[in-house]
Formats: C-alpha cells, structure tokens, sequence
C-alpha cells in the first residue's frame, strides 16, 4: 500500500472527498516530520512509536576500498513497533 | 507526540469536529494496522517504508542463564526512513 492507497482507503472508510483524506494523510506524516526535526517522540498507541537517535562522528572504512574516512554526526528516526501490532503480525 | 496531538491539529486546520478527528486518524492507523497484519508492507513518499520480515528460526541463547535456546520463525515489523526525511533531521 502507498500514500495515495492509504488515502483512496481512508476516503472510502470515512466517507471523505479524496481531498480531504488526502489532506489528513498529509498532515499525519507532516506533523510526525516535524515532531523528529524538533528531536521529539511520537507515540501512536496500538501502533507504534518514534524517537530520533544521535550520533557523533566516527571513523568509519569505505568497505570497497578500505580506505578510512570521518563520518559527520547524524540523527536517524527509529520505529519500535508497539505490542499489541507486534503480536498481531505474527500471529 | 501522541494520537491527542494529530486530532487537536486536524480540528484546529481541516475544520473537523473534535469527534470526526477522532475517528477519523483512528481510521488512518486502522488502515495501516490491518494491511501490515496481513504481511502488506505500506510506503509513505517522503517518510519512510513498513515492512513485515520474516525471521528463520535461529539458535539463541536465554542471556540469564547462558543455555541455548530454539527462537522460533516469526514476522517483525521493520521501518525504513527515507532519504527526505533523513535529509530532514539533519539540516542545519
């Protein structure tokens, strides 16, 4: 399923014009880009949730040629999948 | 950030009652759930991949008590971030 699934989906469930389900879909996604920008956590009951991870730099190797090289600092979004979904899944 | 804080947003720009926000982003989530419990992966442009793997079963150990143990096969969610939104966190 993608984005505009998700939404054809969500139109149909909720009896919305594709606009307005299109509109929401967005505002989902958007908000949860701002919240991890911000550096903050988001946590969708029965879901699931996100936190943002930061890194120093390192000295990492180039795997192909061995070469060392100096990997800058970075944050990175993680997902941990909530219990109730986790179970579900593999069930 | 919690469900709480998508509704009041969806009331406070898209002109919903409290109610229908409500449903509605529980709908959203609903969707999501019910197509990733059927082994469907999901792709948001711009935000990242739900994907469900299958694990093999593996030998492991129980870390208490050292002995080995059978982990049996199973499905995990995993989520993969897109570059856009990777690019994102780490503008200046």
């Amino acid at each position: 399923m993608n984005k505009s699934e998700l939404i054809e989906a969500l139109s149909k469930k909720e009896n919305l014009t594709e606009k307005k389900a299109m509109d929401i879909v967005s505002l989902v996604f958007d908000g949860f880009t701002d919240e991890l920008k911000k550096g903050g956590r988001i946590e969708i009951r029965g879901f699931g949730s996100f936190v943002v991870r930061a890194y120093e730099s390192y000295t990492g190797r180039n795997p192909k040629t061995g070469n060392n090289i100096s990997v800058a600092p970075k944050r990175l979004p993680f997902f941990k999948v909530g219990k109730e979904l986790k179970e579900k899944i593999n069930t | 950030m919690t469900k709480i804080d998508i509704i009041q947003n969806v009331y406070d720009k898209l002109g919903f009652s409290k109610k229908d926000a409500a449903k509605i982003v529980e709908s959203v989530f609903d969707i999501m759930k019910e197509e990733l419990e059927k082994g469907e992966k999901i792709k948001i442009s711009g935000f990242g991949n739900f994907v469900v793997k299958e694990k093999k079963a593996r030998r492991g150990r129980n870390p208490q008590t050292g002995s080995e143990i059978e982990i049996s096969p199973r499905k995990v969610l995993t989520f993969k971030s897109s570059q856009v939104l990777r690019k994102a966190l780490n503008k200046k």
